[in-house]
């Protein structure tokens, strides 16, 4: 104990603490949990896009053999919809249309796989065969799966009382000054693009058991959460009408989530209500085909962007149109995603003076869309680091000094952009320039007559982004129309030996706070990393919590431990100088051990901690015993991580493949605590940022039929189609929070998929290609290869 | 209902299953050994592997029944009575090969098998088609692979302990 231990503290590489059960088999997923007595449920899902339910016949079903219960939604006529956080407002100020989100379907199916009725039975395989013997009177209706459809004239309303299917038609910045700005362009560069639909697939499929306590009436949750308070707040306020004191919900180890995990689905509160209803555990695994048509979609955005230059190549201004698909209904933060966490990214790394943006959300007949890695940000960074190097290329201005001429200096932090964001700091010259010299952009041509030389076209391309992360503060969000606050709490518990446990709001469903969030611990108070446990994921634990994503946890979560910590501190030196007889402002404390100033007189940590808990020489009227603090931490600002990502692909003619063969990453993330899993999380968010560029792609048909609805038809990235990928930090601190930090979980699903593209069109720079939409399929590029409009090279 | 007996971990164990109960549903729901993973219906994730009789094999594709007499080992039975780890299992901890931890057992078991099929050592493009079979949607896979490549090092018996990541 009091040992000084540097090397695992903020800074050091430490090995994982959470990997020796996760490599053991030891972990403990909801799937892995087994309640006394469990039933299980199995969910009939619409085969149709768009239908009226006529009817639902459940009596064969019922007659099957292990059948305990079937429920429709018309059992559940006391039960509210599932609720939306975020109310956006239109351009004249009326409040978005937010239809009904039924758990059950009631007397309409709006998208393949929206919920219909629920079998519970003996075993799940009885729980299955009596869901297909339900027979459902459908009358199939016309439908709308893309935003160009569902606006269109005429087109079918997915809600009746919306009309148009616009959910809302917002705005920001000013559109008179945008105007002035384009009628005085020396040049005006417009460009359409769409930014692809996506399907998160965690490898984990979402579960949820619902149990119930008839001694207690209390109700407890497992289910695959980012944040299981946000689910009990949304699930018991609004959906089942429970009390927050009876129901605890439980997100144990969570096998990815991306933001797919975030939201309130309808299934935990059908397991939840339904064990209630039957009085047994009630529990639902997500199959994989279910988790395609089930689980919220990322993205889906299509874009006219317009932008203003002078004659210098200096960008005077944006305007930006976009229509966001919300699929059927909207999910908890979809409405979010293209307002306030894309069109407020717009300026990106740029002095930009004037940006304007409209937004259209669309109803469709899909599944709902919501936050996916990045949520908002990499749309946005991918239509202005695109719509740059077009920019560059039809001024003749290099691609890199059209870049540095437009940056944010980095002596204009903090800088306010014209679409409300305040940036507090960064320095993208030096992180654009650190890329450049770790790619050897400079002696990329050589490469490419190499390329050449064995019949291939290479190319190079860049990103320059910046992000926003850990979203706040409340009272601005608030303002915004979040319906919730975004603080994160933390407890830091010691225990009379010292050891101490801390409890956090936050959620690592693979981010690793159980190391992470202890060497905070270790650094500060000088405890040894063993004995410091992270505890996470339980409202019956944690006095509460927001949760993780926006990668908020470090700088929101963190945060708020530092908070705790402070008083931990303040407390422990207050009990120190009465053992010590000296006046607190002379106790020092320097990770675990306290000393008068200027003495040799000092106290160990643990003679402390025992004395907090075994008050027998202490100042009993003063302070009270123990050693335990919360804190709730509510952020001044956003953070702003940035940097600059580099791509080089090699494209085979003859079969149109694509192989990124070099992925450089200089990634702002603020202070690092963790290289180690910082480096992880960029490499993680890179390959899912090559993945939507080069090949995956969710696809409906016009009726609205899923075509990429399995692992055959939705290509993931595999080891074999991605590249090793460097990364590097260059840190700028966050000047307003404690730790510095700023989040890496995002940057690499941001910076990397205009990079790959920017590489791709590069490549093809002697066929004429403006632009290629995601994912750059090889059948795409072989397309536009022998179209065989070769250009004379240049 | 059939009975199926077969040595899991070198722990024999007969049990009833259905005809349709597939071997991965045996060790998860039967034995409750939860660290096999089930992450799709379609037999393309990998998230299942264990070894059969020494061969790596997808549970979801194998029919409990066909599973009888078998020798199976899964994630849980890697580590020796001592808790000393696979040399597998140290490398995917030391280079940091898991994140959220859902594709390791399956991960972690298809290497095994993987390294042991090439006792001439695996390149980085041999590892990588190597691990067709599994998918990881946290790490990019970068980490896998070079867990792999040291730790098939240290099965092969070229050096005595893993080298090590660095910082
Ligand atoms: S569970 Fe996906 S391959 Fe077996
Ligand atoms: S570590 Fe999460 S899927 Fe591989």
């Amino acid at each position: 104990m009091n040992v000084v231990t540097p090397f695992e503290g903020i800074g050091a590489s430490v090995r994982r603490k959470e990997d020796l059960r996760f490599l053991s088999g030891r972990g403990q997923y909801t799937d892995d949990i087994n309640r006394p007595g469990q039933a299980y449920a199995s969910i009939l899902r619409s085969p149709h896009a768009h239908a009226t339910i006529g009817g639902i016949d459940i009596a064969a079903a019922r007659a099957m053999p292990g059948v305990v219960a079937i429920f429709t939604g018309a059992d559940m006529p006391d039960l509210g919809g599932i609720p939306c956080g975020w109310q956006i407002h239109n351009k004249d100020g009326s409040p978005m249309a937010e239809p009904m989100h039924p758990v059950l379907a009631v007397d309409k199916a709006r998208f393949v796989g929206d919920a219909v009725a629920v079998v519970i039975a003996e075993t799940k395989a009885q729980a299955r065969d009596a869901a297909e013997a339900i027979e459902v009177d459908y009358a199939v209706l016309p439908a709308v799966s893309t935003v160009t459809a569902a606006t269109a004239p005429g087109a079918p309303l997915v809600h009746d009382a919306v009309a148009g299917n616009i959910c809302y038609d917002w705005h920001i910045g000013d559109k008179a000054i945008n105007e002035a700005a384009f009628a005085g362009a020396a040049k005006v560069v417009e460009f359409d693009l769409v930014n692809n639909r996506l399907i998160p697939n965690a490898m984990e499929p979402r579960a949820a058991i619902g149990d119930f306590d008839r001694t207690t009436d209390e109700y407890t949750l497992y289910t695959t959460s980012q944040n299981p308070h946000v689910i009990r707040l949304l699930m018991g306020a609004f959906v089942l009408h429970l009390p927050e004191h009876k129901l605890r919900v439980v997100a144990p180890d969570v096998g990815g989530g991306f933001g797919s995990k975030i939201f309130h689905y309808a299934e935990e509160a059908i397991v939840t209500w339904a064990a209630g209803r039957v009085c047994r555990p009630v529990k639902w695994t997500c199959e994989r085909t279910e988790s395609f048509m089930s689980d919220a979609h990322g993205r889906d955005h299509v874009s006219k962007a317009r932008l203003a230059l002078d004659a210098n190549g200096k960008f005077l201004a944006l305007h930006v149109q976009t229509l966001a698909n919300m699929g059927a209904y909207l999910s908890t933060f979809a409405t979010s995603v293209p307002t306030y966490l894309y069109a407020t990214l717009l300026a990106g790394v740029y002095t930009t003076p004037s940006i304007y943006a409209e937004v259209k959300a669309v109803f469709t007949n899909t599944v709902p869309v919501d936050a996916y890695r990045g949520a908002g940000r990499p749309e946005a960074t991918f239509l202005l680091e695109r719509l740059v190097d077009v920019a560059a290329r039809e001024t003749g201005i290099d691609r890199i000094e059209i870049r540095r001429r437009n940056f944010i200096p980095s002596d204009a932090f903090p800088y306010q952009t014209p679409v409300a964001l305040q940036y507090d700091s960064g320095d993208y010259q030096t992180t654009l320039d650190a890329a450049l010299e770790t790619a050897g952009w400079a002696s990329f041509e050589e490469r490419r007559a190499e390329a050449a030389t064995r019949g291939r076209l290479r190319g190079i391309g860049i990103s320059t982004y910046v992000e926003a992360c850990g979203i706040a503060p409340s009272a601005v969000v608030g303002a915004l129309g979040a319906r919730a606050g975004l603080y994160e709490v933390g407890t830091i518990r010691v225990h009379p030996t010292g050891s101490v446990t801390v409890l956090t709001g936050t959620h690592s469903h693979g981010q690793g706070h159980e190391t992470t969030l202890a060497q905070l611990v270790t650094d500060r108070l000088g405890v040894p990393l063993a004995q410091v446990d992270v505890v996470h994921g339980d409202t019956a634990k944690i006095p509460f919590g927001m949760g993780t994503y926006g990668s908020r946890s470090l700088a929101v979560g963190g945060s708020a431990m530092v908070k705790a910590m402070d008083k931990i501190v303040a407390k422990a030196r207050r009990i120190a100088a009465h053992l010590m007889e000296a006046s607190v402002e002379d106790v020092e404390f320097d990770r675990g051990t306290f000393r008068v100033a200027g003495t040799d007189k000092t106290k160990s940590w643990g003679e402390i901690c025992l004395t907090a808990y075994v008050p027998h020489n202490y100042p009993i009227e003063e302070i009270e015993p123990g050693l335990d603090e919360t804190a709730f931490y509510d952020p001044k600002n956003f953070t702003y991580p940035g940097g600059a990502h580099i791509c080089e692909v090699e494209i085979e003619p003859e079969t149109g493949i694509t192989t990124v063969v070099n992925f450089t990453a200089v990634d702002d993330v603020g202070r690092v605590i963790n290289p180690m899993i910082v480096e992880g999380q960029v490499q993680g968010g890179v390959c899912q940022g090559i993945g939507q560029a080069l090949l995956e792609a969710c696809v409906y048909d016009a009726e609205g039929q899923l075509v990429s609805g399995s692992y055959m038809d939705y290509q993931m990235p595999r080891a074999n189609d991605l590249p090793m990928v460097s990364v590097a930090t260059h840190v700028t601190l966050c000047t307003h929070n404690p730790l510095g930090v700023k989040g890496c979980g995002e940057v690499g699903a941001i910076g990397s998929p205009p990079a790959v593209i920017n590489a791709v069109v590069d490549a093809l720079k002697d066929y004429g290609v403006r632009h290629i939409e995601m994912p750059a399929t090889a059948a795409k590029i072989w397309g536009i290869i022998n179209a065989g409009h070769r250009l004379a090279a240049e | 209902m059939p009975q199926v007996t077969l040595t899991v971990n070198g722990k024999t164990s007969t049990v009833e299953v259905e005809g349709r109960t597939l071997l991965v549903e045996l060790l998860r729901e039967k034995l409750r050994l939860t660290g096999t993973h089930v992450g799709c219906d379609t037999s393309q994730c990998g998230a299942c592997v264990v070894h059969v009789d020494g061969e790596s094999v997808k549970a979801c594709t194998v029919l409990a029944v066909q599973a009888d007499g078998t020798q199976v080992t899964t994630i849980e039975g890697l580590a020796k009575a001592d808790g000393t780890l696979h040399p597998m299992q140290e490398a995917f901890r030391e280079y940091h090969a898991l994140q959220c931890g859902f594709c390791t057992p399956g991960m972690v078991m298809s290497a095994i098998d993987l390294v042991q099929k090439h006792p001439a050592g695996l390149s980085e493009k041999e590892i990588r088609e190597g691990l067709e079979g599994n998918l990881c949607r946290c790490t990019g896979y970068h980490n896998i692979v070079k867990a792999i490549a040291a730790a098939q090092e240290v099965m092969h018996g070229r050096v005595q302990t893993l080298a090590l990541a660095g910082d």
